[in-house]
Formats: C-alpha cells, structure tokens, sequence
C-alpha cells in the first residue's frame, strides 16, 4: 500500500510537471518578446515603454529560463502577476475561489443528494416507471448543451414568471454572495441539473452491480429488512464507485461551472479565465489553467486513495 | 474481466468480436447475436431513425427548401414564423430553417470527423501502450492523464485565442482533446487481451508486434471502440455548440446550431421564441439519437451485459 501511495505521488507530481509545461508552451504560443508587449500595452507604445514591459516581466529571457523562473515561483506558491488588473494571479484567485466553493460545492452535494438515493431506487425497481423516469430525465438533460438549459431556466423563471433574478449575486466576497440567495438559485439549480446528468447513470449502474453480489443475496437470507440492507449493504457499496466518479469527473463539473458562470455572470474563477482569455491577460490564464490542473490530479488521487481506504477488497501490490 | 473464458480454438482468432465470456461458436454467430440484439432495442432502432431524418434534414434538404444563407437581408429581421418563412428569421434576414439545414452539416460533418480522428488516434495509442507495457507504458499514460488534467473548455478558449476557427482546425482541436478517452479504455482492454492464450499464441508463433496489435489486439477490442466512437460523435456535437456559444465557433456567414443558438439568446427577453427552441431542439435532438445507438451497440456487443 505505502510503495502504491509512493508511485502515485510520483505519478502525479510527473503529471502536474507536464501540465505546466503544456500550459507554458501555449501561453507562448501566442506571442513572445515585444509583440506580446505591444499586444498588452498597445500598437503605439514607444521602444522604452516596450522595454520596461519586456524587463519587468523577463520576456527577454530565453523560455526555459522564462520557463523555470515560473516554476521556481510556482513552487513558492506564486502564480503569476496580472497584466491588466494590477494585482497577484494569487490575489485574484484567492478573491474569486471562495465564490466558486460555494457555488460549485453546494450543487455537486445537491446532486448527490438526488442522484445517489435515486440511483438505488432505479436499480432496485428496475425497468419501473421511477427506473424510466430518472434515465428520460438524465439523459435529455445530459443531451442539451448546458448553456441552453440554463437560459431555459432563465426564459422561465426570470423573464416568464418573474420570480427570480437571471443574474447571479454580484461582489467581491462570499459574504455578499450569500447575501443575495434569491440571485444563487438558479446558477445552483442548473449546475445541479448538469451535474446530476452526469451522476445518475454512474450510480444507477453502481446500484445495479451491487445488487447482484453474493453479499446482498447472503444479506436476504439471512432475512434483513428491505430498507436495512439498503441501507446498510447496497447503499454504502455503491458509494465507493461513487468517490472515484466524482474525482474524475472533476474536469466535467469544472467545465460547467465555467458555462455556467458565464451565463449567469457569476464572479468566479471560470468568469475570470473566460475574460482573462478575451482581454490577453495570460498570465491569469496560466495561473488558473495550472490550478484547475493541480486540482483535477489532486482529485484523481484522492479518488484513487478513497477507493482503496473504503473498498477492504481492494489491494495495491 | 470475466473468469469465464472458455479458451478460444485456432478459427475464433480471425473472428473481430470474439466474445469475452461467450460459448465458442463459429464467428457468424456472435455477430448475427449482437445484429439481432440491436434490432430488438426499440430505442437503438429510434436513434438511427432519427440520426437518419436529421442527416436527410440537413443534407438533403436545402435540395427542396432553397434559401439564401449567405448575405442578409436587413428588411426580413427577426420576423415571426409565416408561410413564407415557416420557422421565422434571424437578427440579419436568414431564414431560420433552411439556416439549421445548413447549420447541421457543419455540426455533423465536424461531429463524425472527430470521432474518426480521435478514435483512430486514441485506439492506436491505448494499444500499443497496453501492448508494450513497462516504461513506454508509463509515458505514454502520463502523457494522457496531462491531456485529461487540463479541462477541454480551458484549452479550447487557450486555442481560440490563438487560431481563427476554420472546419479542419476545429476538427483538429476537438479530436485532440477527445482521443484520451479511447485510449485509456483500448488500453485496459488490451491489457486484459495481452494475458489471453491466442494471443501468446501468435507470440509464440513468432507473430510480430505491429502485427498483433493491429490484427489481434484492436479488432478484439472492436465492441469497446465503436461504442466510444458513437458517444463521441454526441459529445463533439456539444463542444462544438458551447465553443459557438462561447464565442469561439465558425465565423459567419457559416452557420452551426449553436451558433444559432448563442445568437438567439440574445433575443430572449424578446419573446422570440423561433431564434431559441430549433437550435437547441435540433442539438438536443441530434445528441440524444447519438446515446440511443451507443447505448444499444453496448448492450448488443458487449455480451457480459448481455448476460444478466
């Protein structure tokens, strides 16, 4: 197990390597030296003021040395510094993640609150009208590009009856977010409804290999109640599957926050990296290309790791 | 996978679907099984009717339904479904059905471009990883899990940023974000076929790798690589519709669904309804029929499904 935990670390320190590497060789795809200076500070900035543009973010170095000196800051927990906003990639992030936490972490524990008992409803009554139900709606919901059902809720909800505000809270801090629930119900409800899309069929199956171990028939035998061996044996079964889906579809809910975000104008990360993109600012575009990169390997591990804590059957040689 | 499999005699090596927990029969039948058991999935039957009607929609019909796609028409804006334009026109004068004619070609054409690309692609790469094993192995894995670390969306807005979107390059962008998923599954199943009798069998038989991959290792894992594909094929549809939305899609006057789509929201406080619901119905649609047929080839080839 420990010489398992030893590799996978390994591994994934080679992994989080090569997405900088990857980030920072199409950063500079884009442009280098003085063109990427005039990019930022304008087609009509004199020599000098190139110069000084080109010094103070060492864009005259050769791009291993740029290269290194990210890491070298990387590694010191330093990303980067804004071209246009005057403050630290750091600074930034550190303003719009809490946000992000909020929005993004209470609709994937909403969809696993709808999808998980679900999913065991559906194994368990199998090809009823609850099994058929779930996967109509899961499927239909997995098949509409998300941005799409967002302004459907949008369309009904905000313009139709009036009831909700289409924009998401504005403000700097999670306090102000919060402060405005009404503004957080619908980003919310849409993630979940992605999110769930993507959950459902993942639990519907768990649930279904579950049922057909020996330990459930065991379990009946020995005359369990229906909802104790639910409970107790399919349910908590299930879930082990369950942690490794969420690590890996951490991508995935990402990516639809970002949508999301953008649709609803919601002030996070994936708004920042979308305006980032559109206003050159690409030190803010590596710094968070690399974050959401440590953050999908950190989630690939855990999963990894959760898998063999929760599972005893699982051994790593 | 399954530890059941009878061990394959000499004619089942040259049959593509070998079954993985099947009775040996002769290869015709684990064929004609899988053919009849797509036949009886109603919804398997839905799906290729409907991708049919759509690739009929949109290939064949500007064929009947001759519309200007081209230049607009600045008397005819945003005007309400009529006889003459049976669902309404856009915010510059094109007429809204034959635009999600012409819309869907690109969207299909780029949709199945990238699930041949990035299967072909992806199968070769998780063959011969799985195949080689050791320390190629092990490159080639963690070349794969930086591709997956790094969200598609992220990349696709990195590269638009870069590159002014063209057919082939969006072809090319999609499929180079897509290929990982075929090439982890072909590569845990070639790992799994690796350790097979028939297959040391040609190794035995002094078979060469080029060889064994691509004669023994990739058309076992066929069942595997065609349903990838067909989900590929739905989720390409999708990228393609949220990077139009995002701004980053095919430049007019090409038309895509989801750049219909994306323009069309900007009139929903307008009430007008006909620039909101087609694209997406059509997208939705589309993508739907696509998991319809995915879902029925698994259940049809994969015969430990078939099973229970």
């Amino acid at each position: 197990m420990t010489a398992y935990l030893i590799r996978r670390v390994l591994q994934a320190i080679v992994v989080v390597l090569g997405v900088t590497i990857v980030a920072f060789i199409l950063q500079n795809l884009i442009a280098t030296g003085p063109a990427l200076a005039h990019a930022i500070i304008g087609p009509r900035a004199t020599s000098a003021q190139v110069q000084v543009f080109v010094t103070t973010y060492g864009l005259d170095q050769p791009l291993p040395v740029q290269y290194w000196h990210f890491l070298w800051q990387l590694l010191h927990g330093n990303l980067g510094y804004s071209y246009k906003q005057n403050q630290s990639v750091d600074a930034i992030l550190g303003q719009q993640l809490p946000k992000d936490i909020v929005l993004v972490g209470t609709s994937l524990i909403l969809s696993l609150l709808i999808a998980i008992p679900l999913g065991v409803a559906q194994a368990v009554r199998r090809n009823g009208v609850v099994d058929h139900v779930g996967t109509g709606v899961s499927l239909l919901l997995y098949s509409m590009p998300t941005y799409w059902l967002s302004l459907l809720l949008i369309a009904a909800f905000s313009v139709s009856l009036r009831w909700l505000p289409a924009e998401a809270p504005q403000g700097v801090n999670v306090g102000q977010i919060l402060a405005d629930p009404a503004g957080l119900v619908l980003p919310v409800v849409s993630l979940t409804l992605v999110n769930y899309a993507l959950f459902s069929r993942y639990m519907r199956s768990a649930a279904i290999e579950s049922l057909a171990q020996d330990y459930i028939r065991t379990a009946r035998a020995k005359g369990l109640s229906e909802p104790y061996l639910l409970r107790r044996h399919l349910l908590r079964n299930s879930l082990i599957p369950v942690t490794t889906m969420v690590g890996l579809s951490l991508p995935g809910i990402l990516t639809v926050g970002l949508v999301t975000e953008y649709v609803f104008n919601f002030p996070g990360v994936g708004l920042t990296f979308f305006n980032a993109a559109v206003n050159s600012d690409y030190p803010v575009e590596l710094g968070i290309a690399v974050l959401v990169g440590l953050v999908t390997v950190a989630g690939n591990l855990l999963a990894d790791i959760g898998y063999a804590v929760l599972d005893p059957r699982v051994r790593y040689e | 996978m399954s530890d059941t499999s009878a061990p394959p005699t000499a004619h089942v090596v040259a049959d593509p679907v070998m079954p993985a927990a099947g009775e040996v029969h002769a290869g015709r039948s684990a064929w004609r099984r899988a053919v009849d058991s797509f036949l009886d999935n109603k919804l398997g039957i839905a799906g290729i009717g409907l991708v049919i009607l759509v690739i009929l929609f949109c290939f064949a019909g500007p064929l009947l339904y001759h519309t200007n796609q081209v230049s607009p028409n600045a008397a005819q804006i945003n005007l309400a479904p009529s006889s003459q334009h049976p669902l309404g026109t856009d915010f510059v004068g094109f007429d809204i059905l034959g635009r999600l004619m012409s819309g869907g070609q690109s969207s299909i054409e780029i949709g199945l471009a990238v699930a041949v690309v990035a299967t072909l692609f992806g199968v070769l790469w998780g063959a011969i990883s799985g195949y080689a094993g050791g320390a190629v192995d092990s490159i080639m894995m963690r070349i794969v899990d930086v591709v997956l670390a790094i969200p598609s969306i992220f990349l696709f807005i990195y590269l638009a940023t870069v590159f002014r979107p063209t057919v082939p390059l969006l072809i090319i962008v999609v499929s180079a974000l897509s290929w990982v998923g075929p090439a982890r599954l072909i590569r845990g199943e070639t790992l799994s076929l690796r350790v097979r009798e028939y297959i040391q069998a040609v190794r035995v038989m002094g078979g060469h790798s080029t060889r064994m991959v691509l004669r023994h290792i990739v058309p076992n894992s066929v069942g595997t690589i065609v349903v990838n594909a067909t989900f590929q094929v739905a989720d390409a549809i999708l990228i393609l519709a949220t990077l139009s939305f995002l701004g980053f899609g095919l430049p007019p006057p090409a038309a895509t669904w989801g750049g219909m789509l994306s323009q069309g929201t900007n009139y929903l406080y307008d009430g007008y309804w006909w620039e909101v619901y087609p694209a997406g119905i059509m997208i939705a649609l589309t993508v739907i029929a696509f998991n319809f047929i995915g879902d029925a080839l698994r259940d049809a080839l994969e015969v430990r499904l078939q099973r229970r």
